[in-house]
């Protein structure tokens, strides 16, 4: 794994983003905006649900037929003049780039936002071989001068606010005036538009990932906001597609099931400003576009997900609704979760993708409100999941002795109804005796993550078994 | 094994499949052939004024601008106008696009180039292959007519679209589509454009002009 995962010690990270004053700011700003521009465009289209519901089938449709819906791909792109490449893992994903990279005698290379690539770690490979890779998206290019990863799928700099940017800018771009005024967003948005200008007319190869493949038509599909993706794609000799294999779909019309609620789930938009359909390089009468086109379909375990339970997470068209909705993402951010995708999403991904004994505690980290399974466009039920995550862990001995323990002795009480009463009436009693002075408990014996920021409201004395049935008998009577 | 064999043996073994099963290859030829349509929201389900109507008010939800003219003759004046108006140079590029070239632009001041775009025009105008109503979309095909350079290079974009081009849904623009290229092709790149170029990267606000056009004008031509 290229990527370095820090998923192993995700509790540290989370307890630090908790204390990181300036990264609570930043975080602010996506419970704020994407909610409800996401319910406003639903609202406004009394089809969304019954999209939900075909984009789920057009999914599950094509995941049952990859096999034949990739061999047909691969033939529309080969007859439309592209290349189609396949990579097992991320390491020969990123020995093909390269090659193609020095085939066209690549300096510098541009990138469309891309999720995979981040997966693969394409950029350190083409650096530490001489060859620089310029991130074009503006939160993309923003975290790449800070050697970060993103933080959220759609939106990667959304941890981080303009006086971080600016501070970032005035440290890179030093061959402008530095006493230039750049106090307002626009400001930088314009610094980053003119620098970054300059890059995509001086390209060689450009890497764009892709939001689909369409079977029928070898058609690859990206879809921004900024225009970033369609520069990298249209000015360089060379374009190069990185996807990976769930990304198919069969028919032009499917896709645009897929697109009307894409869009309208990540940023509530009725639809993105560029969606752009790419097939093959550019015809002999074109004046523009790129003369090489190549694909790279990469497996690195999704393969293995095929037919199990976790089959229903390649549904995923990632647009980052579960984790704008998701109470742990707004807690600790998404460099928390410790590799490429963060949220609820990346909490049922990162063990597929590199192992449960590494990121078992990412499907820990839920309150399990089921709010993402309630806006997911192609309805995976994540909560499931993560709960068979927690299972699988538990199975193979990977939860810690204490967590361990702790269930076996309440498994025992569970299993045996006239003793937990007994024994949750006793505890319940000796908590409120021991409470009732001040109602509250500032500190108790092993609950001291709880207590250490906030209190422990003491019971009343009663168990919820004794109240239902008092109130039971109080309402029939 | 190659990569690719191997690719295609896990993800068999995992579904539990040969490849060669018959119906399967049926399912698949058959959707590939019929592309059935999904669900198709009723908004775009209107025709003539309505459409229209709908397609106006869509491109300027997606912060766009939009006007309407009465025959092509009339195109090279309300751009002209539209230029002077936001105080930008009476320049202008274009493709080859015939239905462009044979607008009366001598009439106007406008200093007309041609051909794709090499990152420093401030101005660009290109035909639209067709609109769609449904979101305020401009569909726009690649090719010698209208460069794909000029959707994204230039400030300021002006796509002049038919009325009668307007389509309710995408669906109807694949239908064009296959009808103009043949039934599983397509043109290099099909840009769908919904508003001017924009990004949220920096605090979540909303900024237009991030790389592409920060201005996206639509001419509507009746006739």
């Amino acid at each position: 794994m290229t990527v370095q995962s820090t998923s192993p010690q995700f509790k540290q990270n989370a307890t630090r983003a908790l204390n990181d004053a300036q990264l609570q700011r930043a975080l602010g700003n996506v419970k704020q905006g994407f909610i409800d521009k996401r319910q406003m465009a639903a609202d406004k289209l009394p089809e969304f649900e019954a999209l939900r519901d075909s984009a789920r089938d057009i999914k599950n449709h094509t995941l049952e037929h990859l096999d034949l819906y990739l061999e047909a791909y691969e033939e529309k792109v080969r007859s439309s003049g592209g290349h189609v490449h396949f990579a097992r893992d991320a390491a020969e994903a990123r020995e093909i780039i390269l090659s193609i990279c020095r085939e066209a005698g690549a300096k510098t290379v541009t990138k469309g936002k891309s999720m995979i690539s981040e997966e693969i770690g394409i950029n350190h490979h083409l650096e530490a071989n001489g060859i620089t890779p310029v991130e074009t998206d503006l939160g993309e290019y923003i975290i790449q001068l800070r050697n970060e990863l993103p933080s959220h799928i759609i939106a990667p700099a959304v941890h981080l606010n303009a006086t971080q940017v600016e501070e970032d800018f005035r440290r890179v771009h030093t061959h402008l005036d530095a006493k230039r005024d750049l106090s307002e967003p626009v400001q930088l948005l314009t610094e980053a538009r003119a620098v970054l200008r300059e890059r995509f007319l001086a390209a060689d190869v450009g890497i764009t990932g892709a939001n689909f493949l369409v079977a029928e038509t070898g058609t690859s599909i990206i879809v921004t906001n900024e225009g970033n993706g369609d520069l990298t794609q249209i000015l360089p000799k060379t374009h190069i597609v990185l996807a990976s294999i769930e990304k198919l779909v069969p028919t032009l019309e499917d896709v645009s099931q897929l697109l009307r609620v894409l869009a309208r789930s990540a940023t509530g938009q009725e639809l993105s400003v560029y969606t752009t359909f790419s097939t093959g390089p550019r015809r002999s009468a074109d004046a523009d576009g790129p003369e090489n086109y190549h694909v790279v379909i990469l497996d690195n375990g999704r393969s293995s997900m095929l037919g199990t339970a976790f089959e229903e997470m390649l549904r995923c068209i990632r647009c980052g609704a579960c984790m704008n909705h998701c109470p742990v993402y707004h807690a600790v951010g998404g460099h928390a979760y410790g590799w490429v995708y963060p949220g609820p999403m990346g909490a049922v991904l990162t063990p597929s993708l590199i192992g449960v004994d590494k990121a078992g505690h990412l499907p820990n980290a839920s309150t399990f409100c089921g709010r993402c399974e309630s806006v997911c466009p192609v309805r995976i039920p994540l909560p499931k999941l993560m709960r068979h995550w927690r299972e699988r862990e538990f199975e193979r001995h990977l939860t810690p002795a204490t967590v361990r323990s702790g269930l076996k002795l309440w498994g025992f009480f569970a299993k045996r109804p006239a003793l937990y009463r007994l024994a949750t009436r006793a505890a319940m009693g000796a908590l409120a005796l021991a409470g009732r002075r001040h109602g509250r408990f500032a500190w108790l014996p092993m609950a001291k993550g709880w207590t250490k920021v906030r209190d422990f409201p003491a019971p009343q004395g009663e168990t919820f078994q004794q109240r239902w049935k008092r109130e039971r008998k109080g309402a029939s009577a | 094994m190659s990569s690719r064999d191997d690719i295609f043996a896990n993800i068999r073994r995992s579904l539990g499949v040969k490849g060669s099963e018959t119906i399967r290859q049926q399912i698949v030829a058959d959707r590939l052939e019929r592309s059935p349509r999904g669900v198709i929201p009723k908004r775009g389900q209107v025709s003539g004024e309505e459409r229209i109507a709908l397609f106006k008010t869509m491109v300027e939800t997606s912060l766009a601008t939009v006007t309407e003219v009465a025959s092509a003759a009339e195109v090279p004046q309300s751009i002209a106008l539209f230029l002077r108006n936001h105080n930008l140079p009476a320049t202008l590029r274009m493709g080859d696009d015939p239905r462009l070239k044979a607008m009366p632009w001598a009439d106007t001041a406008l200093e007309i180039a041609h051909g794709p775009s090499e990152g420093r025009d401030l101005n660009a105008v290109s035909h639209a292959f067709g609109g769609i109503a449904e979101s305020g979309t401009l569909a726009m095909v690649s090719g010698p007519e209208n460069p794909s350079t000029l959707n994204f290079l230039p400030d300021n974009h002006i796509i002049v679209v038919s009325a009668k081009d307007i389509a309710g849904d995408y669906e109807s623009v694949w239908n064009r589509i296959r009808f103009a290229y043949g039934k599983g092709s397509m043109p290099r790149t099909v840009n769908f454009i919904t508003g001017p170029s924009r990004s949220g990267d920096i605090e979540q606000t909303l900024l237009l002009g991030a790389h592409g056009p920060r201005r996206l004008h639509v001419v509507v031509v009746r006739d």
